[in-house]
């Protein structure tokens, strides 16, 4: 049992971290990335990719770093502390886990080093609009015509979806609405006929797109893994944005609460620092509880993602509850103790609340992830019979 | 960064285990569960097969009895303790008393103390909290004035855990009425049978006589049971609440009680099922199984950091374990007592005879929920409340 990290993952947070306080550092130059196209920084993306990061979780027989979860782990939550509006999340965690859980060796070959040397965006539409979290309510139909398939549907807030060149896409091959089986992953060009991207700025800032699927034609070599099985690499693809997820949780809420902090020593009333105030001091160190609560979880997160699929939802739940809880008591209190500057659009403080309670709104809410867990046996380990 | 134990820890675990499971009796494994209180000769019993097999002090020097453990060994010994119902070992003898007499004490109190301490011969109580002095500890009155060999201490202690079991109590007792608040405390240690020394109960909401008023009427004092020097009694006072408290969080204690609330859930009717078929309430238990989770990772960091080397001492870590801890196991004696539903009103006098004909017989545990939901209000105010917890995480961690 061991919480520390190795000298290459120290060595990797320490040059993220540089990195990003570089090109983040000013909380003005995130305003002028969201106003560049597709809202975020080419430049950004390139250093990126020119550290390697685009490539982390990929093997390095096709130019990527082969690193696991807690090294993904450190660049979320830097991520996370600056409030990088760049697709990492979308393109290198979900489409990367889809691929490297699915794609045969002509697609990771096509796919694989363009994304890893930055050249190349994707993204995953698996929402729907009467889908909520459930992954496998889905609606959009893929028929099968001559040499592969026809699509039809809808897609709904698909993260970065007007960045992507190419967009993993869930389709019912089979069955009905709701049924587990008969649900297929197909990769699809961003420039395809019969799809429309309307792409919007979401309530954090960052960019989102309702697809229109309208006749698509995508040929049997762009159908990724097994058809009517995509349900189980959808799964895994969610618990891997979960536990990345998490750690950009808690690097904006680690982010977050130091602002706060800071804040109190700083904001003079009544001729004393705020800070001085016992019922201030106590509320932030209720945050900084809820942050190492979450902090933990994201830990567990990150080290449960090889675990055997069951146990593996099971401690995504777990993580995503606490990330979400300490998410939200965070962003309001901080908004709260900054006063009336927290409610502005100026200042970062409520960046972070906004870019928190999206968080908190991806891949199941708090309510979706406890029913989950609470309808099959918990967490615990089974005590001593002999007790009850 | 792995959450996974070496083998040599998992074979200590299971040693742990197994000698915790055998040899420990189960009917008062059983009881602690239940939440029932255990009788005074039951304590002695457990500490002193613990303290047979070297168990029972296991954080003292080794000359003393302690146990060359890593600070994983020390996690995972409470642990199994904990989660296997196992009383632990009094914490006035061995996480208090017996630390600072290893520390500061003299060559002859060592040896006469430290062995005793840790077999139970001796029951410890803690003489701090006085009615004027609670959380605000320095602010203490009872005196000790020397005259000759000897003191004579005057004055009054409260909430004296099982001071009715005490053979001795130590004490912090004011030296130097001049000296400022801080200065001027002494560490006494004060034979509970000494004339002069009064115990009166203090029945608390529970129903239950756990905790006592002392009262010293010119008590007589040997110059030999002071522990250091005089007037420094308040550093040892600290070291003393500063020592890593082992099993703070009581993580492996609310496991077992959790799993006990699922249990009964499960068999306890309500509507055309149970009450585990509310969703409501299922919700509730699932939210404090992931907070626990998160807690006991918590913890593991923290011993993962000593693992390294890092202290204990002057850091958020033992402050936070305390106050998520606490606020858990209360946490889990509420969902209990709402499995109870309207059996949450039985009250059984749990100390009358036995009671297998009582028709109410089969609601003890309903009885005995809401009694601990009562009792555990005090984790959250004992062990310096979690107000006290949260000045020293904001002055500590935070700089404020």
């Amino acid at each position: 049992m061991d919480f520390d990290f190795s000298e290459e993952q120290l060595l990797l947070k320490d040059s993220v971290e540089r990195l990003i306080a570089d090109r983040y550092g000013d909380f003005e130059r995130r305003k002028r990335y969201q106003q560049k196209p597709g809202g975020w920084s080419v430049a950004m993306w390139q250093d990126f990719a020119g550290m390697g990061l685009t490539g982390l979780p990929f093997e390095e027989s096709v130019g990527g770093v082969g690193a696991g979860p807690v090294e993904t782990m450190i660049v979320m939550e830097a991520i996370g502390r600056a409030l990088c509006l760049e697709p990492y999340l979308a393109s290198v965690v979900l489409a990367g886990s889809a691929l490297r859980a699915a794609a045969s060796p002509a697609q990771k070959e096509a796919l694989m080093p363009p994304l890893i040397r930055g050249e190349l965006v994707l993204s995953l539409a698996f929402g729907e609009r009467q889908s909520r979290y459930d992954l496998f309510d889905v609606a959009t139909t893929a028929r099968r015509n001559g040499t592969g398939y026809v699509l039809d549907g809808q897609k709904s807030v698909v993260l970065h979806g007007d960045s992507a060149d190419r967009l993993i896409v869930s389709a019912r091959t089979s069955g009905a609405r709701r049924d587990a089986s008969g649900i297929t992953l197909f990769l699809i060009d961003a420039d395809s006929s019969g799809l429309d991207i309307h792409a919007y700025e979401a309530q954090d800032g960052g960019r989102v797109a309702e697809l229109t699927l309208t006749g698509v034609a995508v040929p049997d070599g762009d159908v990724l893994g097994a058809p009517d099985q995509g349900l189980l690499i959808l799964a895994m693809t969610i618990d891997h944005g979960i536990a990345a997820l998490a750690a950009e949780a808690v690097g904006a809420m680690d982010g977050l609460h130091a602002l706060t902090v800071d804040y109190l020593k700083t904001r003079k009333q009544f001729g004393v620092a705020i800070g001085t105030f016992q019922n201030l001091q106590h509320r932030t160190v209720d945050m900084l509880i809820a942050l190492e609560q979450a902090r933990s979880m994201a830990m567990f997160a990150a080290m449960m993602l090889d675990a055997p699929a069951e146990e593996r939802s099971k401690a995504m739940s777990a993580a995503k509850v606490q990330i979400n809880r300490s998410a939200r008591f965070i962003g309001q209190q901080a908004v709260q103790l900054h006063g009336g500057i927290g409610m502005t659009m100026e200042y970062k403080a409520g960046h972070y609340f906004k870019r928190l309670t999206a968080i908190e709104h991806l891949f199941g809410d708090t309510d979706y992830h406890l029913a989950r867990l609470a309808a099959g046996s918990g967490l615990l380990e089974e005590p001593d019979a002999a007790l009850l | 960064m792995d959450l996974r134990f070496t083998h040599e820890e998992n074979v200590f675990r299971a040693d742990v285990r197994h000698f915790m499971c055998t040899e420990i009796p189960i009917l008062i494994r059983r009881k602690v569960a239940e939440g029932q209180e255990l009788e005074r000769d039951e304590l002695v019993l457990c500490q002193r097969i613990l303290n047979d097999k070297g168990w029972a002090v296991p954080r003292w020097p080794l000359e003393w009895g302690g146990q060359n453990w890593t600070p994983i060994q020390h996690y995972i010994f409470i642990e199994e303790l904990q989660q296997n119902a196992v009383p632990q070992p009094l914490q006035f003898n061995c996480d208090m008393v017996g630390p600072v007499i290893a520390r500061f004490g003299s060559q002859a109190q060592k040896r006469h103390f430290l062995p005793r301490a840790a077999n139970l011969d001796d029951w410890w109580c803690q003489g701090f909290s006085e009615p004027g002095a609670g959380s605000d500890l320095a602010s203490l009155r009872t005196r000790a004035v020397r005259e000759g060999d000897h003191y004579l201490v005057s004055g009054q202690k409260t909430w004296t855990t099982l001071a009715q079991y005490a053979d001795w109590m130590f004490c912090l007792v004011r030296t130097d009425p001049a000296a400022k608040k801080q200065q001027g405390i002494s560490f006494l240690l004060i034979d509970m049978k000494s004339p002069g020394v009064v115990v009166r109960p203090i029945i608390t909401i529970d129903g239950r006589h756990e905790v006592n008023e002392v009262f010293f009427d010119d008590v007589k004092v040997p110059i030999a049971n002071l522990v250091g020097e005089e007037n420094k009694g308040w550093d040892y006072a600290k070291f003393l609440l500063g020592h890593e408290r082992a099993g703070i969080a009581r993580v492996g204690i609310t496991k077992q009680r959790l799993a006990r609330v699922k249990q009964i859930a499960k068999e306890t009717p309500a509507g055309d099922g149970t009450v585990w078929d509310n969703p409501a309430f299922r919700a509730r238990v699932t939210m404090a199984e992931i907070e626990l989770k998160a807690l006991e990772i918590t913890q593991m960091r923290i011993v993962s950091q000593m693992q390294q080397g890092a202290s204990a001492e002057n850091n958020a870590g033992p402050s936070m374990l305390k106050i998520k801890g606490s606020e858990l196991q209360q946490t889990v004696t509420e969902l209990l007592m709402e499995a109870a539903g309207p059996h949450a009103l039985v009250s059984m006098d749990l100390h009358g005879e036995e009671h297998s004909n009582d028709p109410l017989a089969e609601l003890e545990w309903a009885s005995l929920a809401t009694q601990n939901y009562f009792n555990y209000r005090k984790v959250t105010i004992f062990g310096g409340s979690n107000e006290i917890q949260r000045n020293i995480i904001a002055k500590t961690a935070l700089g404020l």
